[in-house]
């Protein structure tokens, strides 16, 4: 098969990488980068586990094909802590709320999180759980989620 | 009152950085040198016989390293009742039933491979009704199976469950009401998060390792040592090593053929084996919650006293048997211990289908037979006149009751929680209004203090000590989320007058941690935290002894706090922990400090009848529910949701809240949404746009109370909590709906269409 150059922004870095067109943006981040943080829960789009932000808005990337983001500027869980390795404050409220059980849906829920706030700094509750009514979680019944989202905004 | 630490405290996980940043590891991350890929190919029909299976073109596939079939793999049998292969030969009896397996070098190329398998299949009549597989000239599962005094080919399992208490016929004729239901309860699956998987590894010495994300790594262990002997590898050894697990609930506490196939594959290829589920996979091959028919009846008095409890129940067993065919065991404990009941008659049969097969899902039965038990209270309460919060008061279990099964109640919360719940949902006024808005409640109980379903119920704990103080536990537990890890670093910590972030826990390897028998039954709090406790007195014994030598103090005067061990009568007298510990190992003759401890609690095996105190210590709860029906579409809205738990004592309140807001969660699903809809056998909704597992939308903020009853045998008093917030979920809805507009619905799940189909019905009776 033809292999492709895609060029694109990975959490601030600019990245080149050798492609067979069709993979997803999951494959690609996954098996070519080795950028694990991102889940696949469903591989179909409809549970959010595969969220990153594709020039600041979420996608799935398990159904987003990956030549797509050429040109563009990704974001996944591993780009959110700073050059310390110091957690995000989305991050630090989901420790602190106990909006964490297995972990799996969560990379994919801050990454929606991140997204909600940086369009919307001051959410209400409703607006909050609109925003990741695309991420399904098993563990939590989402309410501490909601809390440290909430927290996170400077509200709780 | 003691002051605790570390103990009550709202601790984050800790493993939640690893988790919140996506450092952490789970199966589907996980890639071993050389490592193959496998995929499974199953029937496409619920029951034929397999006349011929041609591999021959999938094996000269490039990239293709192994391929097996049922016809070339050693006799492994497993599950409960070891009536399930890893892959069938001759006939297949379910629309999972795997019939070969590949391996290649990647999954595109296992994927093809399996399309290159030919299988010729006859096809027999199937059943997939409990009750018509049941009757005499049914097509027969496994025509193997014999069973009944005559032992004559049966679809009925050989396992009677029968309890029986008093005399339910005599109580039945002196009971002043007596109410007679069938409820139906339907396939719910566990929707991990992460899909099922694993990875198996030979060494060269044929010794296995399974990476794993089992909830028994004991039992796995086990199961796979047996499964190697069964390849002519007797003696060679199987390690489990756990990777992060991507939600449990239950589904993890068998072994599966998947992870047989994974065994049998790497050691064909003689290169590691991978097997991730896809999601369409997980939906349709792993095991549901048992759907079950339930005939029940209860009576009690005038004065609104229960006299008797008397359930049939059919369970529809899919066509192989896991742990799963024995929550009717389980079962029998809300039926004889929720509410006092003298007298209770309990008999369960579970049947072979060509459906799926069915396991564990969080509540082991309880959820099912609860929403019998605690709908028809409601029922009985009316028809004696009797307010349901009054009725269950009257009713309620209290500390020093033995009850029907001879389970022994120490602590009991339930009247706390009953009350409570009606003070907060306003009960007195709200109730009753039938105006489209009403109130339920419904309650619990669950094993809170292990539970003896196995020859041991114990868990081991080693501690050892470094240099500076750190502690690292190895603990059997399993964490698969709920927090195990912090619980267990929290009692250490409180025990060892240390930090939390001092005590560092590891629960992955079975060469490295001792012996548990799993995370079930809302045990691991309890009994994996009085093995860890215990062998943190050890410890601190250790410690104190060593210190009493260099502080010239006898060590029954020293005690630790916040890592330094002083005098308790001279408090100028002190040592630094770390130093203590050097003193120890740098000292001629020095010794480490380290300890382990099983605790195997004093609970009973069932016994003959099914009867003997199962539990140490049992947990209770209720929740009350306030719901609006729209009677024009039949969509039914929880607008309050008050979850009040007997808990013993909450050691990490955070984490005990995470653990009723998600049980609840999954239980509205199963009160509203959720179906594994099987078709001929077939699951129509196998992903999650048709399976509705509930979104952050559709939860209500839930409120938590949490009872202190602070248990003399839990660990600081706790008991467990892990299942508890599901059970009564449905049953307290669905009594909500009925105060709300005058509906009984008695199938799960309750959908607006049966809302709306019950509504007509009430109006314009048929």
């Amino acid at each position: 098969m033809n292999k492709r150059i895609l060029s694109f922004t990975l959490n601030g870095e600019p990245v080149e990488v050798e492609i067979e067109p069709h993979l997803t943006l999951l494959q690609v981040l996954r098996d070519k980068l080795e950028l694990m943080g991102t889940k696949e829960g469903c591989g179909m789009g409809e549970c959010g586990a595969c969220t990153v932000l594709l020039d600041g808005k979420t996608v799935n990337s398990c159904i987003f094909p990956a030549m797509e983001v050429d040109r563009k500027s990704v974001t996944t869980i591993e780009g959110l802590t700073d050059a310390q390795g110091n957690l995000h404050p989305i991050q630090k409220a989901f420790v602190e709320y106990g909006a964490i059980q297995c972990g799996f849906c969560t990379p994919g829920m801050v990454l929606s999180a991140k997204a909600i706030l940086d369009e919307n700094p001051k959410p209400t509750e409703e607006e909050i759980r609109s925003g990741i009514a695309g991420n399904l979680c098993r563990c939590t019944g989402y309410l501490q989620i909601v809390q440290a989202i909430k927290a996170a905004s400077g509200q709780q | 009152m003691e002051e605790f630490i570390n103990i009550g405290k709202r601790i984050p996980k800790l493993d939640a950085e690893e988790k919140v940043t996506g450092k952490a590891v789970y199966i589907h991350d996980l890639k071993v040198p050389g490592m193959l890929y496998g995929k499974i190919l199953y029937s496409p029909h619920p029951h034929a016989k397999i006349k011929s299976i041609d591999t021959s073109k999938a094996e000269k596939l490039p990239g293709v390293k192994a391929v097996l079939t049922g016809y070339n793999i050693p006799p492994i049998k497993f599950g409960f009742y070891k009536d399930n292969v890893p892959l069938k030969a001759n006939k297949v009896c379910s629309l999972r039933d795997e019939v070969a397996a590949v391996a290649a070098t990647d999954l595109d190329i296992a994927e093809e491979a399996l399309n290159l398998i030919k299988v010729d299949y006859e096809i027999l009549p199937a059943i997939f009704d409990p009750e018509e597989a049941m009757k005499e000239g049914a097509p027969l599962i496994h025509e193997e199976h014999v069973g009944g005094k005559e032992k004559k080919p049966t679809n009925v399992l050989n396992l009677p469950w029968r309890l029986i208490a008093g005399d339910v016929e005599e109580a039945r004729k002196n009971s002043a009401y007596v109410a007679d239901d069938r409820f139906k309860v339907t396939w719910v699956t566990h929707c991990c998060m992460g899909t099922s998987g694993c990875v198996a590894q030979f060494d060269l010495k044929n010794n296995l390792t399974v990476y794993s994300i089992t909830q028994i790594p004991s039992l796995e262990q086990r199961d796979f040592t047996d499964a190697l002997a069964a390849m002519g590898l007797k003696g060679k050894k199987a390690r489990v090593i756990k990777t992060m697990i991507g939600g449990g609930f239950g589904s993890k506490l068998d072994t599966y053929a998947f992870e047989y196939i994974a065994i049998l594959l790497a050691y064909k290829a003689k290169k590691p084996v991978k097997i991730i589920f896809t999601r369409e996979e997980e939906f349709f091959a792993t095991s549901p919650r048992q759907p079950a028919i339930i005939d029940i009846a209860q009576g009690c008095t005038k004065e609104g006293i229960l006299t008797f409890r008397d359930i049939k129940m059919t369970l529809d067993n899919g066509a192989y048997t896991s742990w799963g065919a024995t929550t009717p065991s389980v079962m029998m404990m809300p039926i004889s211990s929720l509410y006092k009941v003298p007298n209770v008659r309990y008999i369960a049969k579970c049947v072979y289908t060509n459906n799926t097969y069915c396991q564990a899902m969080r509540g082991y039965g309880n959820p099912q037979a609860t929403f019998a038990i605690d709908s028809q209270m409601d029922i009985l309460a009316e028809m004696a006149g009797i307010d349901p919060l009054d009725f269950r008061l009257r009713n309620a279990n209290m500390p020093g009751d033995v009850t029907p099964q001879n389970f022994k109640i120490n602590t009991c919360g339930l009247r706390e929680c009953i009350d409570a719940v009606a003070q907060k949902l306003d009960w007195r006024q709200v109730r009753g209004r039938k105006d489209g808005r009403g109130v339920g409640m419904a309650s619990l109980i669950h094993v809170g203090g292990g539970a003896r379903v196995y020859k041991s119920d114990g868990c081991g704990t080693i501690i050892k000590m470094d240099d500076f103080g750190t502690v690292n536990v190895f603990t059997g537990a399993t964490d698969m989320g709920q927090g195990s890890e912090t619980v267990i670093a929290q009692i250490v910590a409180e025990e060892l007058g240390v930090r939390v972030e001092d005590v560092v826990v590891t629960h992955s390897d079975t060469d490295i941690c001792p012996w548990d028998v799993g995370a079930h039954a809302s045990r691991t709090t309890f009994v994996a935290g009085n093995s860890a406790r215990g062998a943190a007195k050890k410890v601190k014994e250790q410690l104190l002894e060593v210190a009493g030598k260099s502080l010239s103090e006898s060590p029954e005067n020293l005690d630790i706090r916040d890592r330094t061990i002083y005098s308790k009568k001279d408090p100028e007298k002190k040592s630094p922990l770390g130093k203590v510990l050097r003193a120890a190992h740098y000292t001629a003759g020095g010794s480490m400090v380290m300890a382990e401890c099983f605790y195997d609690p004093n609970n009973e095996n069932l016994d003959r009848e099914f009867k003997g105190n199962l539990s140490l210590t049992y947990a209770y709860g209720t929740h009350g529910v306030e719901v609006e029906v729209d009677k024009e579409t039949g969509q039914v809205k929880i607008l309050r949701y008050v979850a009040a738990h007997d808990v013993g004592k909450a050691i990490n309140p955070m984490l005990l809240e995470g653990q009723v807001y998600g049980g609840a969660t999954q239980g509205i699903g199963y009160a509203l949404t959720e179906r594994l809809i099987l078709q001929n056998g077939k699951v129509m909704n196998p992903n999650f746009l048709d399976y509705k597992m509930l979104t952050a939308k559709d939860v209500p903020n839930f409120e938590t109370i949490v009872v202190e009853t602070n248990d003399q045998f839990g660990p600081f008093g706790a008991k467990g909590i892990g299942e508890p917030g599901l059970v009564p979920t449905a049953p307290a809805i669905a009594n909500a709906i009925y105060d709300a507009v005058g509906v009984r619905i008695k199938d799960l799940p309750i959908t607006p269409e049966k809302v709306l189909a019950a509504l007509k019905e009430k109006t314009n009776p048929k």
